[in-house]
């Protein structure tokens, strides 16, 4: 009898000694997933939603261009503007900052530059075209229209 | 040397727990998921000032016209249109395979295509005032949006002249539009059915500029 009662004096406690292991694993996990933001976007983004997504395959090779209503209205005004690293550019500057992003890449990368367009759904399509124009002049062609996934409408 | 070096002088880690959640935390907060997707296009190259126009003469059958206007309503194949985006995409993909004329080329590719879309085109298909064949110049999908337009919409409708496509390219090697989508190009055996899928119809989608 004494054998069986000495098997049933278990403790309950849950061992919390590899709790600090935990915490550093998700840690970890959060550290390296982590991409510090470089540019504040000053555009009104809500990216319209899409279900024919394709995924960028070499981040490297990508530039950002944002297009939105100004979220400072007072200052700004409320029509759309184009966004290219910190500041707001007009659409005679894009040329001028898609070669400034290509020096960025080595020669052999040059012509394979994607640029993102993070554009408000409530832009018009004027200013979009206007920026699709000069991405022509300026041989930047791949271009990518930044969207989220959205369901299957009916 | 009787001065107490026995005992090691430990740094306490009782708080290292702590520590390391204030840590987890920070970047839990900072932390914004990368979210790099989108629908990828290519712009045709810069008109060249050197060079008159060409004028590429098409069957007005084989474009498939998609007009939106700056009151975001849609005229498709000149009669105004009501239906949703996924009446939009059936439409397209009707006209891709339709396979009204087939040039010889059209044929190779019909025979290439699997039951399941054979019997799509039979059904669907084969209709003389709508495209001849897949194959390049003869069904082209051409969307115009004016100035006005939203992007939003402009975007809808790019959506599904693409998931038309991406149906056709996925239903042609066996697999789902999504899967088709996450194909690996790295990989030899996925680059294989990549190109297989597109073989013979191209992804011809003219966006026009708007005026």
């Amino acid at each position: 009898m004494s054998k069986f009662k000495k098997t049933s004096k278990s403790s309950n406690d849950i061992p919390t000694a590899a709790l600090p292991d935990i915490i550093f694993m998700l840690l970890f996990f959060f550290m390296v997933t982590t991409v510090l933001r470089e540019t504040d976007i000053m555009v009104k983004q809500k990216l319209p939603k899409a279900t024919q997504l394709t995924k960028i395959e070499r981040k490297s090779l990508v530039s950002y261009i944002y297009m939105g209503e100004p979220k400072n209205t007072s200052l700004y005004g409320d029509e759309p503007k184009i966004q290219v690293n910190d500041v707001f550019v007009v659409k005679e500057d894009i040329v001028q900052f898609v070669n400034q992003e290509k020096d960025k890449l080595s020669e052999v990368e040059r012509d394979q530059i994607t640029m993102s367009m993070k554009v408000d759904e409530a832009v018009k399509m004027g200013i979009v075209s206007d920026v699709q124009q000069e991405l022509r002049k300026a041989n930047a062609r791949k271009l990518l229209y930044s969207s989220l996934k959205g369901l299957q409408e009916d | 040397m009787p001065r107490g070096n026995r005992d090691t002088p430990e740094v306490s880690s009782g708080s290292m727990a702590d520590i390391a959640f204030l840590l987890l935390i920070f970047f839990l907060v900072t932390t914004t998921i990368a979210n790099d997707k989108g629908i990828a296009m290519l712009l045709p190259p810069p008109p060249d000032p050197n060079q008159e126009d060409i004028e590429i003469k098409l069957q007005e059958r084989n474009i498939f016209k998609i007009l939106a206007n700056s009151q975001d309503k849609m005229l498709v194949e000149n009669e105004p249109y009501t239906g949703s985006m996924e009446d939009l995409k059936e439409d397209v993909k009707k006209f891709i395979l339709n396979f009204g004329n087939p040039s010889a080329d059209g044929i190779e590719v019909y025979n290439s295509l699997p039951p399941s879309l054979k019997t799509y085109v039979n059904q669907n298909g084969k209709r003389p005032e709508s495209s001849d064949d897949p194959t390049s110049g003869n069904a082209v999908v051409s969307f115009k949006a004016a100035r006005g337009t939203t992007y939003e919409l402009y975007i809808q409708i790019l959506d599904a002249v693409n998931a038309a496509y991406n149906e056709v390219y996925a239903e042609r090697v066996g697999i789902t539009a999504d899967e088709w989508l996450t194909l690996d190009k790295d990989d030899d055996i996925q680059k294989d059915m990549y190109k297989r899928s597109r073989q013979g119809i191209p992804r011809a989608i003219s966006i026009a500029e708007p005026d």
